[in-house]
């Protein structure tokens, strides 16, 4: 369960938002809502331990997501709006890069599996550079497909993705919830998603 | 503005965790902490940064040549005479190696920055300063040792015999990774800063001083009939130091860019 106490948040001297508290228990989405500036992408990256909240905390089954606990990191998959993915390295090495980061593995076989579940069989071994926005986005949504993460936090993921991808991305969404995963995504377009897992949080 | 999930559905795995307790939690530390351990950080970043700089290798290319041609340059601006060139010698291998190293360093953390690699990185199960480390390292072998490895090449130029090319390569072959672990804290620093390659400059610039200053003097020493023994192991100190404190400070310099 992903619980936040309080939270504020502030860039420079413009607040944010302040007393802030979530609750998502395993199992339940929470989906983050609201214009440009809002604050969207700062509470994703306070959740996942990236920026210091102005005030508050947060706790990932009761331990503090703190700065030096690798149990809690190695329990996040945080997906930002740029998909960390390195150009002279091709599709297949950028995936495995970026779940052994994670403190995950991945053999050769499931790599494959993963990129072909994705659409980007053919193209596995090309550099990174030679792939679309969709494409890399596709990356990293095999990245969660492989992921043992409990806890998502998915920064736009709908981004650049066709039809065809936001069908994927709501598929990976619904079987990570039915396994008890929990997960936060801020975003514009609306996610197919179980309707009874599914809250919101309008920001602003 | 605030949100409470009211949602009474607790999964069956939430509560089992929650019943074990914290025992529970302070063993999957201890596994995490064998698990999660500094040389497979190091491993990682070695290995993918490695690939990428030969993929890249035309950018090594670049540096190498500029390493080249500012050497070739002072035997063409001043006197060909013997003395002065075996004066001058060591000292331009020297700050040209400075200046090389300088030349690379913004690209050590700056598309890891702005791809998004390091906020993967600092929020990894590993620690941050091990997978830096890493990244320092495989800089290193891609553009300080290929200097240190040229040195004595480029020494002829100046009419060095052996035993000072031997001396010059070999306090580069120490003081390199010295310039890599030093620059590495400034070009986390300037991260986030606008127009960060001069200001890097200007910060690192400086620290460099202490290097250049044991690099270049130990061949100097030798020139003079001394022993370079003590230039050399001052150097090797430093290097052990900048080893253990540089990836620390170079990796709490990326978490406040990131922040």
């Amino acid at each position: 369960m992903l619980e936040a106490h309080d939270l504020a948040a502030r860039r420079g001297p413009l607040l944010l938002f302040e007393g802030l508290s979530i609750r998502v228990p395993a199992g339940q989405a929470l989906v983050v809502q609201g214009r440009n500036g809002s604050g969207k992408t700062t509470l994703l990256r306070i959740l996942a331990g990236l920026s210091q909240p102005a005030a508050g905390r947060v706790t990932w089954h009761g331990r503090e997501v703190g700065r030096h606990d690798p149990v809690t990191r190695a329990d996040v998959c945080f997906a930002g709006h740029v998909p960390a993915l390195k150009d002279e390295l091709t599709a297949s090495e950028n995936l495995h890069a970026l779940v052994a980061l994670a403190g995950g593995g991945a053999d050769r076989p499931t790599l494959r599996r993963a990129l072909a579940d994705v659409g980007l069989d053919a193209r596995r071994n090309l550099p990174a550079r030679a792939l679309s926005q969709g494409q890399r986005r596709r990356i990293a949504l095999a990245r969660l497909g492989i992921g043992r993460q409990r806890l998502w936090l998915l920064d736009e993921p709908a981004t650049a993705l066709d039809a065809d991808g936001m069908a994927l991305l709501a598929a990976l969404v619904a079987r990570h919830l039915a396994r008890d995963g929990t997960l936060v995504a801020a975003t514009h377009q609306p996610l197919t998603l179980p309707a009874d897992r599914v809250r919101t949080l309008e920001l602003g | 503005m605030s949100a409470t999930n009211q949602s009474q559905r607790e999964s069956t795995a939430a509560r089992n965790l929650a019943a074990v307790g914290d025992n529970a939690s302070d063993r999957r530390a201890d596994e995490a902490a064998v698990a999660y351990g500094v040389f497979a950080a190091i491993r990682w970043a070695l290995v993918r940064d490695l690939r990428i700089a030969v993929r890249s290798r035309a950018e090594l290319g670049v540096q190498v040549l500029f390493y080249a041609i500012v050497v070739s340059l002072f035997p063409l601006a001043t006197s060909p005479e013997r003395n002065l060139l075996q004066t001058l010698g060591p000292g331009v291998l020297w700050v040209a190696a400075l200046l090389a190293s300088l030349l690379s360093l913004p690209r050590l953390f700056a598309s890891d920055f702005a791809d998004g690699t390091l906020e993967q990185m600092a929020i990894s199960p590993f620690p941050l300063s091990a997978l830096v480390g890493g990244k320092i390292l495989a800089h290193w072998l891609a553009t300080g040792l290929p200097l240190a490895l040229l040195a004595p090449l480029l020494g002829l130029q100046y009419a060095l015999d052996g035993a000072a090319l031997g001396i010059v390569a070999f306090s580069l072959l120490i003081g390199t990774p010295i310039l890599s672990l030093v620059g590495a804290i400034g070009a986390a620093l300037t991260l986030a800063t606008r127009g960060g390659g001069s200001l890097l400059a200007l910060l690192v610039l400086p620290l460099y001083v202490p290097v250049l200053i044991f690099g270049a003097g130990s061949a100097d020493a030798l020139r003079a009939g001394l022993s370079a023994a003590p230039n050399l192991s001052l150097l090797g100190a430093g290097l052990l130091v900048a080893l253990v404190g540089a990836p620390l400070a170079a990796a709490a310099a990326v978490r406040i860019a990131l922040d």
